[in-house]
């Protein structure tokens, strides 16, 4: 989240769309809630289903999965042929002025630079401003230039005519309009709207660009910085975002750094490709600073082997030539390309696309380490479970090994919340038998490796013997030890740069704030958007004053919120060009003569005066934020509609490139995709509020409240199909087949698309053959093994299928 | 002095008689209902303070154990409930978090290291050193044998894409930043968790 759940009581209006908060965050709702109650504001809910969040809005425009950006590139048009945009704060801190090379261009679905063999964009140097002989980029003020961001944009959303929004998203043309003249109201400094997405927005071939396109909105509305605004990711599991922070993810470092690539054979290869230089006079680029984060990083990792002299250890880190990624492991495994895998609390049989593929893909894993609290699919994908799970033990060779690991109830340490603030937990009680925390089993597992390569010796074993873990109990560490080390720390004493001969902090102290560290190897930190977290004052994640002095939602004494303890991100754009609030309604961060001040900790450095015109977006290399991207996206400067890889029509834009012409698609999968003849129905996956992935499915409370696997249809769909309430229906689609009881609604209405109409069916996930509800089948049966080009998030929203009445399965349901 | 939650519960209780009710001139029927009032079962539990483990509201959650936390004394959790002094959650719970004590609870729940051997159709019950070292000489078997030093190019690469790790959302920072350095010092590629799924 840019803002935070408390923040939500602020929002004049609220979207949801790409998520279902009433349902999926119930307890973060409340500050819907709150909002609506106590602050006016009007709730819009865009979604195919009618779910529990639009029953209690204002507002609620069905549209068809898969089809977000339309909708939203829609909704832009509408703001600037109607001149309903906050033309101060687009002016002032957007790019909106800025004038882009002759090369950018886009016809037929294709942005400049496609190469039709390669099926990428290889040319991607016209997604750029033009620059003068400064390296400034050169900006029209008067907004007149023809290839200035603001008229090109314009140009790009005019297809998106309220007619063509109603032919792809199937929103009747009213509702659309209803829906834009309300988020319009918020044009204006004095009211603001907040957008709350989850994996609505981000399972589709073109989820990166869903999001963008909800931040552009939010840019030309001027609700970026600004309390009850931001783009508002609503994540899943309890601490998702912290170890999304900490980089469990195949090409990212903690705090957002980069692995190196194969093109970036030395350390300065890999800094030179990092060109951080302001592209504008006077701005920040604080990402000018990355050498002191990396280093730092590399000095937490390896301690003294990390010096100047071997350029920090650089060749210590793996260089990456792809994406490693979930869908990527899966074909590897398929392929018979991977060896060992271990699954730690990830269910990856049942939570990844394409059942059958992932199943083939562990058969052909040599040996397989599941670190569960409970019994999973993942562990038990050789036992046979019959229709549910079809599997041959005695063919299986793969060996497996099962570890107990501890609940959160029987640990120590700290989770990230959406809100980016970490707070610590205690541990209530040991776990059930012989069971570990993940803390112990990965510093034993780690241990008894670095003694083999340390006795045996082996490939490569540097950074295995060289990787710091000077834990005092290296077995079994303290977390608050690990927390320190995440922080940072001074390795030696630190002068002060104004005064040489004193001494800001003694070596072995704790880094305060990101400012202080270095790129010489003098301070240590594993992710420097953390630090201030654990400080000499104490460990910030166990602060639990609930306080609120200013009344907007703050809270800035409890936990601490990444970066700098800041609640909200971006929050010098709070105030106008000037540093005057926008409005008295609004005001947050401002500058008050001397320095900027206000609610939050501002996001600015917090004495520069306004008159250097230093822009708020001070992670960007102009200062302003992007309504033209630049090459930062994969698949284009400005989003673009691209139907789902299960193309449910032509597309009305181009029907040449119907879908996203650069997805990544597997050899092993050329014909996984389904088509309409065969598969006519729109289905789209999500969760129940009484059940967590496919975790709760083994907890009593849960599993006695929704028992089993359930299909949403619509009542036209059912009476066509002479399917009732609690009839059996089978679903298949190009992957795979599966059962269901049917759950007839009104709740899915068909919808008009291209002029004729469209079911859409909903399918929950969390079932599988082992828990304490039924068994039943694994909805990932069905969804298609591909996903963005951006992130590589697969398409579990939006696929094709048909549907039957069919008979009960055979197998006994109970698991 | 300090009053906990549950001393202000018991102390307003008591005041019941005294106040409210003794004024509508029921003074002895206030004693009466204030005798009757059933000890608390969670006075005598310790409080501990933690994070619902589902989704990212992150509603702060009290755990009630029997046991004062003493070294040779076991806790066991009875009760889970709502925080009311969290900023965000302010004492809710869902239903995924109202039944976290059964999350605890599970029968499901894992006791033992198991071990399956390649084609036999049970797991069978080993002891951490035998997992702990197997999995360690597994690892090291595997990246000895396929550890990419150079690329095609004679570029440095030092990774090791033979092995995978899928790491949890649901672990502490301080869990997955160790996940992360050893995954990486191994040079493996293939690190993901449940972010995009």
């Amino acid at each position: 989240m840019t803002n935070s759940w408390n923040d939500i009581k602020n929002a004049d209006v609220i979207l949801v769309m790409g998520g279902n908060a009433a349902e999926a965050h119930p307890c973060g709702f409340k500050w819907v809630t709150e909002a609506k109650s106590n602050n006016g504001a009007k709730l819009v809910v865009v979604d195919p289903r009618f779910t529990r969040s639009a029953a209690v809005a204002d507002m609620y425009a069905p549209l068809r999965p898969g089809t977000d950006i339309a909708f939203l590139s829609g909704v832009m048009r509408y703001l600037l042929a109607n001149n309903k945009i906050h033309a101060d704060y687009v002016k002032a801190f957007t790019n909106a002025s800025y004038i882009v090379k002759e090369g950018y261009g886009f016809q037929d679905g294709l942005f400049s630079g496609y190469d039709q063999a390669r099926k990428a964009y290889t040319d991607r140097s016209g997604w750029d401003y033009e620059f003068d002989e400064q390296g400034m980029a050169k900006v029209d003020d008067t907004l007149q230039h023809p290839r200035c961001v603001l008229n090109l944009l314009k140009a790009h959303v005019e297809r998106y005519t309220p007619e063509m929004v109603e032919r792809i998203c199937g929103t009747p043309k009213a509702k659309f309009l209803q829906v834009c003249e309300l988020m319009a109201t918020t044009a204006n400094g004095e009211r603001s709207m907040t957008s709350m997405y989850a994996l609505g927005w981000t399972q589709h071939t073109t989820g990166a660009q869903n999001i963008r396109s909800m931040a552009m909105i939010q840019l030309l509305l001027g609700n970026m910085g600004v309390p009850g605004g931001g783009v508002n990711a609503l994540r899943g599991h309890a601490n998702v975002q912290g170890i999304t922070d900490l980089a469990l993810l195949s090409t990212s470092t903690p705090g957002y750094l980069v692995l190196p690539t194969d093109r970036e054979p030395t350390y300065a290869d890999y800094m030179k490709s990092r060109g951080f230089k302001p592209i504008r006079p006077g701005q920040t680029s604080f990402w000018q600073n990355y050498p002191k984060f990396f280093v730092s990083q590399q000095k937490a990792f390896f301690g003294a082997a990390a010096t100047k002299d071997n350029d920090w250890a650089y060749e210590y880190l793996p260089k990456f030539d792809a994406s490693y990624d979930t869908l990527k492991i899966v074909d590897m495994m398929a392929a018979g390309q991977m060896n060992g895998l271990f699954a730690q609390g990830l269910n990856i049989l049942l939570a990844a696309p394409d059942k059958a593929k992932v199943q083939s893909g562990l058969a052909k894993l040599k040996w397989l380490v599941v670190i569960d609290p409970l019994e999973t699919e993942t562990a038990r994908f050789w036992e046979n479970h019959g229709e549910f799970h079809n599997a041959n033990p005695k063919s299986i060779q793969t060996e497996v090994i099962q570890l107990p690991a501890n609940a959160f109830a029987e640990d120590e340490g700290s989770f990230t919340n959406s809100s980016r603030v970490i707070q610590w937990h205690w541990k209530a009680a040991d776990g059930p038998g012989e069971s570990r925390s993940d803390i112990q089993i990965m510093s034993e597992l780690f241990s008894r490796l670095r003694a083999l390569y340390a006795k045996n010796g082996g490939a490569y074993p540097d950074p295995i013997l060289k990787l710091t873990w000077n834990y005092t109990n290296p077995t079994n560490p303290d977390p608050a030890e690990v927390l320190k080390e995440i922080n940072g720390y001074a390795i030696e004493d630190l002068p002060d740069p104004a005064d040489a001969n004193r001494v800001v902090l003694r070596a072995g102290q704790l880094l305060p704030a990101f400012a202080m560290m270095r790129d010489d190897g003098k301070t240590a930190g594993g992710c420097w958007i953390y630090t201030g977290v654990y400080t000499e004052a104490g460990n910030m994640a166990m602060r639990r004053d609930a306080s609120d002095p200013t009344g907007k939602g703050v809270h800035a004494n409890w936990g601490f919120a990444w970066p700098a303890n800041r609640r909200v991100l971006y929050n010098r754009a709070s105030a106008d060009a000037s540093g005057k609030p926008w409005s008295e309604r609004k005001k947050y961060v401002w500058w008050n003569g001397t320095r900027w001040t206000g609610a939050d900790v501002p996001d600015y450095a917090p004495t520069v005066a306004p008159e250097r015109g230093v822009g708020p977006f001070i992670m960007n290399h102009e200062g302003t934020a992007r309504l033209f991207s630049r090459a930062a996206m994969a698949d284009g400067p400005f989003p673009e509609h691209y139907e789902p890889m299960d193309a449910y029509i032509a597309n009305p834009l181009h029907p040449k490139v119907s879908t996203n012409p650069i997805t990544r698609v597997f050899a092993a999968d050329a014909k996984a995709f389904g088509t309409p003849d065969k598969f006519p129905i729109v289905a789209t996956t999500y969760r129940l509020t009484e059940h967590f992935h496919y975790w709760t499915k083994s907890v009593h409370g849960n599993a006695v409240l929704q028992p089993e696997l359930f299909v949403e249809i619509g009542e036209r769909l059912a009476k066509a199909k002479g399917i009732k309430d609690t009839d059996w229906v089978e679903i298949s689609s190009q992957r795979g087949t599966i059962k269901a009881k049917a759950c007839v609604t009104k709740r899915l209405r068909p919808i008009m698309v291209d002029g004729k109409p469209c079911d859409v069916i909903g399918l929950p996930i969390h079932y599988g053959f082992i828990g304490l509800t039924r068994k039943g089948y694994a909805t990932n049966v069905l969804t298609p093994p591909v996903g963005d080009i951006s992130v590589n998030t697969p398409e579990y929203k939006a696929f094709l299928v048909d549907v039957k009445k069919t008979t009960a399965p055979a197998q006994p349901a109970v698991a | 002095m300090a009053v906990t939650r549950r001393q202000f519960m018991k102390v307003s209780a008591a005041g019941l008689a005294a106040s409210s009710v003794g004024a509508l001139g029921f003074a002895g029927a206030g004693d009466a209902l204030a005798a009757g009032v059933r000890p608390f079962k969670l006075e005598r539990a310790t409080e501990t303070r933690n994070t619902c483990p589902y989704c990212s509201v992150s509603c702060g959650v009290l755990i009630y154990s029997m046991g004062d936390k003493s070294k040779n004394a076991k806790s066991s959790i009875i009760h889970i409930e709502g925080d009311p002094d969290h900023p965000v959650s302010r004492g809710t719970l869902c239903p995924r978090g109202a039944a976290a004590l059964d999350f605890v609870k599970s029968p499901l729940r894992l006791k033992y290291p198991m071990h399956r051997k390649p084609g036999s159709e049970k797991f069978e019950r080993v002891t951490w050193d035998f997992a702990l070292d197997r999995i360690a000489t597994l690892m090291k078997d595997d990246r000895d044998k396929n550890f990419i030093a150079k690329n095609r190019d004679g570029v440095t690469v030092n990774r090791w894409l033979t092995t995978g790790f899928f790491g949890t959302s649901a672990q502490s920072n301080e869990a997955g930043y160790l996940v992360y350095k050893l995954a990486r010092s191994t040079g493996i590629l293939a690190l993901e968790n449940q972010a995009r799924i």
